[in-house]
């Protein structure tokens, strides 16, 4: 039971960063007709902001090592631990929560400025164009990090005070050894509330019917003489931001490199492809939905009955639900099908 | 006139004589003069730079990729080699190796040169690059690499080719085990060796009554490395309670962590490398596994392959993280301060160990060459058979003629608690006489194949 209780949190964590990425993906796809595959490598660039941040809050004043010789080895004090103290050591502690506030503008402007130089171009043009340029796109912006930052992980940690684990056992009547890390849970927090103010936006305000008028019937929204453009240009650096969140908030779970876009890029693909392309609660519900699956088949108890189930489980599902229901979960009649 | 006829006379007499004999001894002796036999040393062998006045060696790195650090760091190493062997620098281990017949005037009087290829952490991309080296570059020996994959993958294709094959950084058993060829060499330690060398500290620090589970990267390595420390560990009186294989680059490993949870194991051993192994062991310790206690113990995680580079990527989480290592920069002996003072000087900070290793078989290979005065590679491999040394870091190293694997002494490091700069992130607790990890030659089966090919 305790067994079963912590893969269903870990799926729920894992799928919610699958949804993250897969919603953006979707809302791009959705309001653009773009199949975007730079969107792990926004993911990534989300991360860095984290590790960017992490670095200047770090600026170190550099004492030599004597006893080295040969090279030269530093011991690294941060100035801001010089300078403030104990306050300092506080604000770097903070550093991964902080880089949201760097991440929402960045990443913004990154959306904004990859739409209208690249992106828009390939609007009209065949998706294995669009996926030819994004593509290339994410390996020159994955190049961009590994010469900045090397190709190594680069740790960061969760600020001190939700570091550890919760002894989330004890609250759902379960045994104390039952445990959750603080910082997952309230990457789950954040996941939900961030599909929840996606939807909201989508669904309560005017900006958003408007977008999904445009989605649904793009020429009579024009004809109304909306400039949908402009707001897709927006929606589509809405759709960074939400990957790069997504990115930032991961970084004390996964320490980034370049790479770690592309871990996730296939993934999230196949996310929307079972939640239905252009189906923005398609891609949430297949986001949780695999991420769970795939936890259940780690545990000991399912690979002693199906050896290595735990690595062919997403596609296995994928392809059960692509021939039961084409369209994936809830796919609408003529997305992706003209 | 007719005193210098006469001497002349008999000399020719004398040396018709004298050659007739030695020819005839000769035959029936059975050593047959080189030069009566087609194709001796003359015979073509692939890489031989003939009358050219250069020879190019093979560097096959990881350039892109997750091991492309670790890749560039070899191939500084590699590039470091070529300036000692060629008479540039400052010599580093050439002076401190021996016995040694290099003279910094490259090998056999020709000058080194390099290609590079780049492997990418793929058998086939590796595979493809060695090929390339060796048909379009003529390379007369490849080395380098990350993984075990590659290692037995590149070593094969070595074989097929007649081309030396000195590997990189490859722990599996398997590369010389069941995968060992003729015309491979590993100076890097294995996954036994790490078992031997680390369950004696295994004992004094954590105790006989332990109770182990295993994670473990599905592949080559991962699987000897499992059985290995698996075997070591349950000699000392430990328990394993579970081994669970992962997929390599799964990322998120919790999953797989939280049956540790309630499993009743109080050792968690993590058979990961690189990015793997930073993301297990960071994840371990944040659901909490190295504050709990399990039967009345402290939880304890062991990472039996270490490397400086993971646990810079790893940071607080590798503190007082038991593991082994090839070695260190931190070593005091005359060969190790050697390379270290080379590297550092020409770098600014310390080699890895995969950098070390690198630099060692290059000039390794190279004196095996001046030995056998010749690049011919059957001659060269004889000359690495058995060849022991001393000065290159590990203490008194053999390469073992049977397997043509290495053995000399091996470190148990833990991460460090307090470290004094930021390369300063592994204390050696332990140099592990190379004795204590030595083990018979067939133990892991396989055969080393002709030496022509």
């Amino acid at each position: 039971m305790d067994a079963i209780f912590l893969q269903i949190l870990n799926g729920l964590d894992k799928g919610g960063a699958y949804a993250l990425i897969a919603l953006g993906l979707t809302l791009v796809f959705g309001t653009l007709g773009v199949v975007n595959f730079a969107h792990g490598a926004i993911f990534m660039m989300g991360a860095f902001c984290a590790v960017t941040l992490e670095k200047i809050l770090t600026l170190s004043v550099r004492v030599k090592d004597e006893s080295v010789t040969f090279f030269d080895a530093y011991k690294e004090t941060p100035y801001l631990e010089v300078w403030f103290g104990d306050t300092g050591s506080a604000i770097i502690n903070w550093s991964v929560p902080l880089s949201i506030l760097l991440a929402i503008p960045v990443m913004l402007l990154i959306g904004i400025v990859m739409e209208r130089s690249l992106i828009r171009y390939f609007y009209k043009r065949p998706h294995a164009d669009q996926i030819l340029v994004t593509f290339g796109l994410a390996i020159v912006m994955q190049e961009l990090i590994k010469a900045f930052f090397g190709a190594n992980p680069i740790p960061q940690g969760a600020p001190d005070i939700v570091a550890g684990s919760a002894a989330i056992g004890a609250v759902f009547g379960l045994g104390e050894s039952v445990v959750y890390p603080w910082w997952r849970l309230i990457y789950l927090a954040f996941s939900l509330m961030t599909i929840g103010l996606v939807f909201s936006f989508l669904h309560f305000t005017t900006y958003g019917m408007v977008v999904r008028a445009g989605m649904a019937d793009r020429e009579t929204v024009e004809l109304l003489g909306i400039n949908i453009e402009r707001r897709f240009t927006i929606v589509f650096g809405m759709a960074a931001v939400v990957a790069g969140l997504a990115g930032v908030m991961y970084t004390p779970v996964l320490p980034p490199d370049y790479h770690l876009g592309m871990d996730f890029l296939v993934l999230s693909f196949v996310v929307v492809v079972v939640g239905g392309m252009g189906s923005l609660p398609g891609a949430v519900l297949a986001g949780f939905l695999l991420g769970i699956l795939q936890s259940f088949s780690s545990m000991t108890e399912v690979k002693d009955i199906f050896p290595g189930i735990d690595q062919v489980i997403i596609y296995l599902v994928a392809v059960v639900i692509l021939l039961t229901r084409p369209r994936g979960l809830m796919g609408r009649r003529g997305v992706m099908e003209s | 006139m007719s005193e210098t006829k006469n001497i002349l006379n008999v000399s020719r007499r004398t040396i018709l004589k004298g050659s007739a004999a030695t020819t005839g001894a000769a035959l029936i002796g059975g050593t047959f003069p080189m030069h009566f036999i087609k194709n001796a040393h003359a015979q073509t062998f692939r890489g031989d730079p003939g009358s050219a006045s250069s020879v190019k060696l093979g560097f096959n790195v990881p350039q892109s990729g997750p091991y492309a650090d670790e890749g560039a760091d070899e191939l500084r190493a590699y590039q470091l080699a070529v300036k000692h062997l060629n008479g540039e620098g400052d010599g580093g281990m050439l002076n401190t190796i021996k016995p040694l017949e290099l003279k910094g005037n490259g090998i056999l009087g020709k000058k080194v040169e390099f290609v590079t290829g780049d492997t990418q952490t793929k058998s086939d991309a590796a595979r493809a690059s060695a090929k390339r080296m060796i048909e379009k570059d003529n390379v007369a020996m490849i080395t380098g690499g990350s993984s075990s994959g590659v290692a037995v993958a590149v070593q094969g294709l070595c074989q097929e080719m007649g081309v030396i094959f000195m590997a990189g950084l490859t722990h599996s058993n398997d590369t010389t085990g069941k995968d060992k060829k003729r015309y491979g060499f590993r100076h890097f330690f294995n996954a036994y060796m790490s078992g031997q060398a680390i369950a004696p500290v295994l004992l004094d620090e954590y105790g006989a009554d332990r109770r182990a589970y295993h994670l473990t990267a599905d592949y080559t390595w991962g699987w000897t490395q499992e059985e290995s420390i698996k075997a070591a560990t349950e000699n000392i009186g430990w328990e394993t309670v579970n081994t669970v294989r992962t997929p390599v680059g799964a990322g998120d490993f919790s999953q797989y962590i939280t049956p540790v949870l309630n499993s009743g194991a109080d050792v968690l051993i993590l058979n990961h490398y690189g990015k793997d192994m930073v993301n297990s062991l960071t994840q371990a310790v944040q659901f909490g596994l190295r504050d709990k206690m399990v039967n009345g113990k402290q939880f304890e995680v062991v990472v039996p392959l270490y490397s400086r580079l993971m646990a810079q990527g790893a940071g607080d989480a590798a503190k007082g993280i038991l593991g082994t290592t090839n070695w260190h920069w931190s070593l005091q002996d005359e060969g190790s301060q050697a390379f270290v003072k080379s590297f550092g000087q020409e770098y600014g900070f310390p080699p890895s160990q995969a950098a070390h290793t690198c630099y060692v078989q290059t000039l390794l290979y190279a004196n095996a060459c001046e030995m056998a005065g010749t690049f011919a590679p059957w001659e060269v491999i004889k000359q690495l058979e058995g060849f022991e040394f001393d000065g290159a870091g590990n203490g008194k190293t053999l390469y073992r003629a049977e397997d043509h694997q290495c053995f000399k002494d091996v470190l148990v490091v833990r991460g460090k608690q307090e470290p004094q700069s930021n390369f300063d992130l592994l204390e050696v607790v332990k140099e592990v006489p190379r004795a204590q990890v030595e083990y018979p030659a067939d133990m892991f089966g396989g055969e080393l194949g002709p030496y022509q090919v």
